[in-house]
């Protein structure tokens, strides 16, 4: 049985008119955290929203296969039945639709069975323990007037809740506090098992202080310049991404 | 494929047809023998049948409104204005015929009477054919029957309203209701009587090319309170249906009338319906309204604010699809010092739907620390449909607080994005944001209401992804 996941094959995507992934290869196993950083601009947010095949991004060549499954250009909703789970770094605020009916309603969809009511009950309050969330969130619209760090919690509860086989995390926002940090890696760690994968997407090293990472891939300009161990994002760290930038553009 | 978390309904509940069987139904058009066949159908008394063709006088001098969605279409002529149907009123479902009681127990009429309802009064076409009340409000002096039944029974306080709140040359359908008029509900409510469950009126229109005018008349006696609930559908026919209906409300000092209507006329109605309440002294009439259905809607229930320290509150919504031209809105006059309203409004607008929210404040100079504030929001479901925005605000006094806020916008793309990558279907996802964004409205709703209302949702959004 083969231990692939996900497998990015030669992408190149648009957007808003622009080239922005410019030839990507990547190949996520079972059991592997991964972590994609780069500049502002190098097209992170772009290869999460492209796996997940937001139509604002348009696939100019290359493929997606996810668990054996051609999903380059299959319907997002089915990529997320299928098992690919996306953290908005912007969450949308929904209006009129509580956290907990919400969850309910994804949760059936995606497991395409009825929820079992008191089972997901004891669930969600498991999780919201853990991740010491507010009960009354939960009666509230989704997102609709959360803090930064509450969307944030609502977006690692879902990926809890719904159990993906890979989650996306899009951490692009350089202005992760230190409780938003705890959150994700709290999440990561009750989550991640053998059968599972992560991608974590970001800029910010603070995020990988407390986690255990298989790979770092380095995006520029819509190249993977680099891909190495947990070393090479403390090379970032302490050098930035002055070097690569250099690299790209002395081969173009 | 996908299935809506609210059971979906059976769009054929709303369409079945009974054949067009009447025992009487006036021949079409408006004339004064016409109107003179109607009295003498319904046995008015003298002062109705004149009342009548008083009404008949003034529809002919008024002209057609200047404003608002073009009804060159409606041709009087070709209109019945009476279809009695083959029952008589009865105080039991199962004296109702047949084929007419089969149609309200698909509409789960019956069955909502049992499970939440203190009394229910259902007409078909022109004819109210079942009322019924709770005993123990019996007891109190409640009355719920229908106009014809009040008329006789309760000549004095009949006379003493009817139509005094809302005038016949307010404009010409109502002149044309005062002449036609047939059915509808008489609630009366006596002093300090609090009615904790519902009454409900449903309306069901039968007949093709025929119309229905029930007048309703809620009297509402000093710190009483009520709830009523309006239903009211049609099946769909190829020609024109009218809908002309009046609503009176007399709320007395210290009162309190909560008024919900949902509506989902047949796509071939034009509804041009009017509603008006008169409040007293620190009482209270709460609006909540949906409107679903109709080719053309004009529909903009007013309060006055009469009595010092006197509210309202107006929620409603609004949702046109293709073919639909809904105006609706509110009115408010604030004539004494004290008042207030409230008015949220809503409308979803989808394939070369038009919704337009149209609304009137008015607060004279009397009205002295009056507050008001009007909030309404659009949303359209894709780039054919028409929202507009209309209200006019007339104030006459410095001591007010006044706020408006409006808000016009399509569907968001990335929201829905948002909600697909968490599994849900386009549609479901869609679905999820309309219900969401007509929760506010929903929840004013008693709960079964609400989720008939999440389904009309539902079923107005049925093949909207192409």
């Amino acid at each position: 049985m083969s231990n692939k996941l996900l497998e990015i094959k030669n992408l190149f995507v648009k957007a808003e008119e622009k080239e922005i992934l410019k030839g990507i290869d990547l190949t996520i196993n079972k059991g592997e955290i991964h972590v994609i950083m780069g500049p502002n601009g190098s097209g992170k947010t772009t290869t999460a929203n492209a796996i997940l095949n937001n139509p604002e991004y348009i696939k100019e060549k290359g493929e997606i296969i996810f668990d054996g499954k051609n999903i380059t250009n299959t319907k997002t909703d089915e990529i997320a039945r299928q098992g690919v789970f996306m953290s908005f770094q912007l969450p949308e605020e929904i209006p009129g639709i509580s956290v907990t009916n919400f969850l309910k309603y994804a949760k059936s969809k995606a497991t395409g069975k009825p929820i079992k009511v008191f089972q997901f009950k004891d669930e969600l309050a498991k999780y919201m323990e853990e991740l010491n969330m507010n009960p009354k969130n939960m009666e509230r619209s989704l997102n609709v007037g959360f803090s930064g760090g509450e969307k944030k919690k609502n977006e690692i509860l879902q990926m809890l809740v719904l159990n993906p086989k890979l989650a996306i995390l899009d951490e692009t926002d350089s202005g992760l506090d230190v409780d938003a940090i705890r959150t994700v890696s709290k999440g990561i760690e009750m989550f991640k098992n053998k059968d599972n994968a992560v991608l974590i997407i970001t800029h910010n090293t603070k995020i990988l202080k407390n986690l255990t990472v298989d790979y770092v891939h380095v995006l520029v300009d819509g190249h993977i310049v680099k891909t190495g161990g947990q070393e090479l994002a403390s090379e970032i760290e302490e050098e930035g991404y002055g070097k690569y930038k250099k690299e790209v553009s002395n081969n173009e | 494929m996908s299935k809506s978390k609210v059971k979906d309904i059976d769009r054929n509940i709303y369409d079945i047809k009974n054949k067009d069987e009447y025992d009487f139904k006036v021949k079409k058009g408006l004339t004064k023998e016409i109107i003179e066949e109607i009295s003498e159908q319904k046995n008015d008394p003298q002062w109705m049948r004149e009342f009548r063709l008083n009404a008949l006088e003034v529809y002919n001098k008024l002209e057609l409104p200047t404003w608002g969605p073009d009804l060159s279409e409606l041709d009087m002529n070709e209109i019945a204005t009476y279809v009695r149907p083959k029952s008589k009123l009865n105080t039991s479902w199962d004296e109702v015929p047949e084929d007419i009681k089969t149609t309200f127990d698909k509409l789960g009429i019956p069955e909502a009477e049992k499970k939440s309802l203190a009394g229910v009064g259902a007409q078909y076409d022109s004819e109210v054919v079942y009322h019924s009340m709770k005993e123990e409000l019996i007891k109190q002096g409640v009355v719920y029957t229908d106009m014809e039944t009040a008329i006789k029974e309760y000549p004095k306080l009949v006379k003493e309203h009817f139509m005094k709140c809302v005038p016949v040359y307010d404009h010409k359908f109502v002149a044309l209701h005062g002449a036609v008029w047939s059915g509808g509900s008489f609630v009366y409510v006596p002093k300090g009587v609090k009615v904790d469950i519902p009454l409900q009126s449903y309306f069901r229109l039968n007949s093709p090319e025929s119309g229905q005018f029930e007048h309703t008349l809620i009297i509402v006696d000093e710190g009483a309170s009520l709830h009523f609930i309006e239903g009211c559908s049609a099946p769909k026919y190829n020609k024109i249906n009218l809908h002309a209906g009046c609503v009176e409300l007399f709320v007395k000092d210290n009162a309190y009338l909560r008024y919900s209507t949902i509506e989902n006329w047949s796509k071939n109605m034009l509804n041009l319906n009017t509603k008006k309440a008169i409040i007293g002294k620190n009482a209270q009439v709460d609006w909540v309204s949906g409107s679903f259905g109709s080719k053309i809607s004009m529909l903009y229930p007013m309060s006055i604010l009469n009595g010092e320290g006197s509210k309202t509150e107006y929620t409603g919504i609004s949702f046109a699809g293709k073919g639909q031209n809904l105006d609706t809105g509110f009115k408010v006059v604030h004539n004494a010092p004290n008042t207030s309203s409230v008015i949220n409004a809503k409308s979803i607008s989808k394939s070369d739907g038009k919704c337009t929210y149209r609304s009137l404040v008015r607060i004279n100079e009397n009205a002295k620390n009056t507050k008001s504030s009007v909030s309404c929001e659009s949303l359209m479901l894709d780039d054919t449909s028409i929202s507009d925005t209309i209200p006019v605000n007339d104030i006459k006094t410095d001591e007010v607080e006044f706020s408006h806020e409006a808000k016009i916008g399509k569907i968001s793309d990335k929201a829905i994005f948002y909600l697909m990558s968490r599994g849900l279907s386009e549609e479901d996802a869609k679905a999820m944001i309309v219900r969401g964004f007509a929760y506010p409205i929903s929840k004013e709703l008693p709960v079964e209401y609400a989720a008939e209302m999440n389904n009309l949702i539902n079923l107005e959004l049925e093949g909207a992804i192409g």
